[in-house]
């Protein structure tokens, strides 16, 4: 097998005295839809923040491309290639879709007037419209404020910036938490897209069907351990479910 | 560009500039021969020009859903402090001059800075710390001057910027103030900073994400907001020839009214120059013309009163129409 795009290796993280990863693992191979899920508290959020650079581990190692790397900031993150839908989607709601897209990353004018740091706005409504028709987001004015689109309109923004952006994989902590049946499909349907276009995804979803239903592999979290690894194809629900509940273990505590 | 249209229908700032233009036109009507002069009109933009500063620095500041009640105390710290250069040094000249405005911008810069890093490194309520430098800087002023106003002021400044005018004809007090505007109105909306500055109001932590430097940020500001001030106490030192330490209490809910007035929201992320610009004047135009057509001008408080209620009014109303939950 190649070497995983990203692993991180018996990852420790402690809030006060409350430890929500004790050795934790976790693998990202390159171009596919891992699932990362478990119960409540398991440590799901914490992993992904950690690899996201918002948590700095207590211990662990990190690889990514096969060499050690530390992670100590969003920023660092970027730079890697990674990128983060986060669950609360971090958008600026009174700003324009494309604002929120170039958020800190904003294109600016050629020349002097860049040098000035004035804005290139039709250079990035442009790009905006144009990531939105690749990914199938349903944004038909993208000078809106992101405040007057719907959930799932705004969970595409997110989804859309991320992917613009990221070079190799992108984190998406439990899309489809808030959202109603048809925007969803939508998101499901997106990430496969995203999958296409030849990123690795990590979902983190506590949706089995849908984890059933776009990803690759499985993995399994419980009590801020790795507990169980599977190939979708070759799982079932109830396997999932008993790795979560502690019924069932196939990875053994790095 | 239906949703454009759309958009200039409903917004605030469209709403506060046909309210601007129903009073001049109603002033103009009722008084045609004194109110609608062009004397009349340079007296109404110099008496706005110094507010006008000050609410420049605001709107950045309430952008970022923060506030400045330090303004007017730095503005009046920034005055004298500037005097006291001025008169420490031989003549009247250009360079006098030049050494007073110098020091009044750095006055008003540094108390900007002092705020904004309080606010963003001890993580002080930008409320408190403001109302803290606004004692502050007051309280230094007072006692630099020993309660007394500074009433030597170099002549020249005063004949020249305070009341002199432009090509004859646009007094220098209004001239430095559109300018002011222009400039930081194009830094608002066109560039990276002023994006920025929107980004943090409409949603920190999301700015912080995004890899935006919200600290740096912010305390450059505060900071445009305490150089603005301190530019304004030199224009009122300018204009009035003395450090009129008790004139500006008011001048910080003056300034938030104003840019409130303008279509800024409180609650940060929206919020236009051209707004803030329209925000002061109105004030400025139901005091002169209740002046002049003979209502008592205290009328203008109680009117800007209901304006500003009716303005959040509308904020809030846009917000819950237009944003969903």
């Amino acid at each position: 097998m190649a070497e995983p795009l990203l692993e991180a290796r018996g990852i420790v993280k402690s809030f006060g005295r409350v430890q929500a990863l004790r050795g934790a693992s976790f693998t990202v191979n390159a171009g596919e839809v891992v699932a990362l899920i478990g119960d409540n508290g398991a440590g799901k959020s914490t992993m992904v923040k950690t690899l996201s650079g918002v948590h700095a581990p207590d211990d662990g190692e990190i690889l990514f491309e096969g060499r050690p790397v530390s992670i100590p900031s969003p920023v660092a993150a970027r730079e890697l290639g990674i990128e983060t839908v986060y669950q609360d989607l971090a958008l600026a709601p009174d700003l324009e879709s494309s604002a929120n897209l170039f958020l800190g990353r904003e294109a600016v004018r050629p020349g002097l007037l860049g040098k000035l740091g004035f804005l290139d706005k039709a250079a990035m409504r442009r790009r905006t419209e144009e990531a939105f028709t690749t990914l199938g987001v349903g944004v038909q004015d993208p000078t809106a404020a992101v405040a007057t689109l719907s959930g799932g309109q705004r969970q595409g923004v997110a989804v859309a910036r991320a992917v613009t952006w990221a070079g190799k994989v992108v984190f998406m902590d439990e899309p489809t938490a808030a959202l109603g049946v048809v925007q969803t499909r939508n998101v499901l349907d997106l990430i496969k897209r995203v999958r296409e276009s030849g990123l690795a995804v990590v979902l983190i979803s506590h949706n089995m069907p849908e984890v059933m239903e776009v990803s690759d592999r499985v993995e399994v979290l419980r009590l801020g351990e790795r507990v169980a690894r599977f190939t979708t194809a070759d799982t079932s629900m109830e396997q999932l479910v008993g790795a979560m509940t502690g019924a069932l273990r196939n990875d053994e505590a790095s | 560009m239906s949703a454009r249209w759309q958009r200039l229908a409903t917004g605030s700032t469209t709403w506060i500039i046909l309210i601007l233009a129903g009073l001049i036109v109603a002033f103009s009507v009722l008084e045609p021969s004194s109110f609608s002069t062009v004397n009349n009109a340079r007296n109404l933009a110099t008496n706005a020009a110094i507010l006008l500063v000050v609410s420049v620095g605001m709107t950045f500041v309430i952008i970022t859903a923060g506030i400045d009640l330090s303004v007017g105390s730095v503005l009046v710290f920034a005055g004298v402090v500037s005097a006291k250069a001025m008169n420490g040094m031989d003549g009247d000249g250009a360079g006098v001059i030049l050494v007073g405005l110098v020091v009044a911008l750095a006055a008003g810069l540094g108390w900007g800075v002092l705020n904004g890093l309080l606010i963003t490194k001890a993580r002080v309520p930008s409320l408190i710390v403001t109302l803290g430098t606004l004692g502050m800087a007051l309280g230094l002023a007072l006692i630099i001057t020993n309660g007394v106003d500074i009433r030597e002021v170099p002549p020249k400044l005063v004949t020249g910027i305070g009341v002199g005018r432009a090509f004859g004809e646009i007094p220098w007090l209004v001239l430095i103030a559109v300018g002011v505007a222009i400039f930081f109105g194009v830094l608002l909306h066109a560039t990276r900073f002023g994006r920025h500055t929107y980004a943090i109001g409409s949603n920190e932590e999301a700015a912080r994400r995004a890899g935006i430097a919200v600290d740096r940020h912010l305390i450059a500001v505060y900071g445009i907001s305490g150089l603005l001030s301190g530019l304004a106490g030199f224009l009122s030192l300018a204009r009035f020839a003395t450090t009129t330490i008790g004139g500006h209490a008011t001048d910080n809910l003056q300034a938030i009214a104003a840019v409130v007035l303008g279509g800024t929201s409180l609650f940060g992320g929206i919020g236009t120059v051209l707004g803030t610009v329209v925000g002061v004047f109105i004030p400025a135009v139901l005091e002169n013309g209740f002046v002049i057509t003979g209502v008592e001008a205290f009328w203008r408080d109680v009117a800007v009163g209901a304006v500003l209620i009716a303005a959040v009014y509308l904020d809030q109303l846009r917000r819950r129409t237009q944003y969903r939950d």
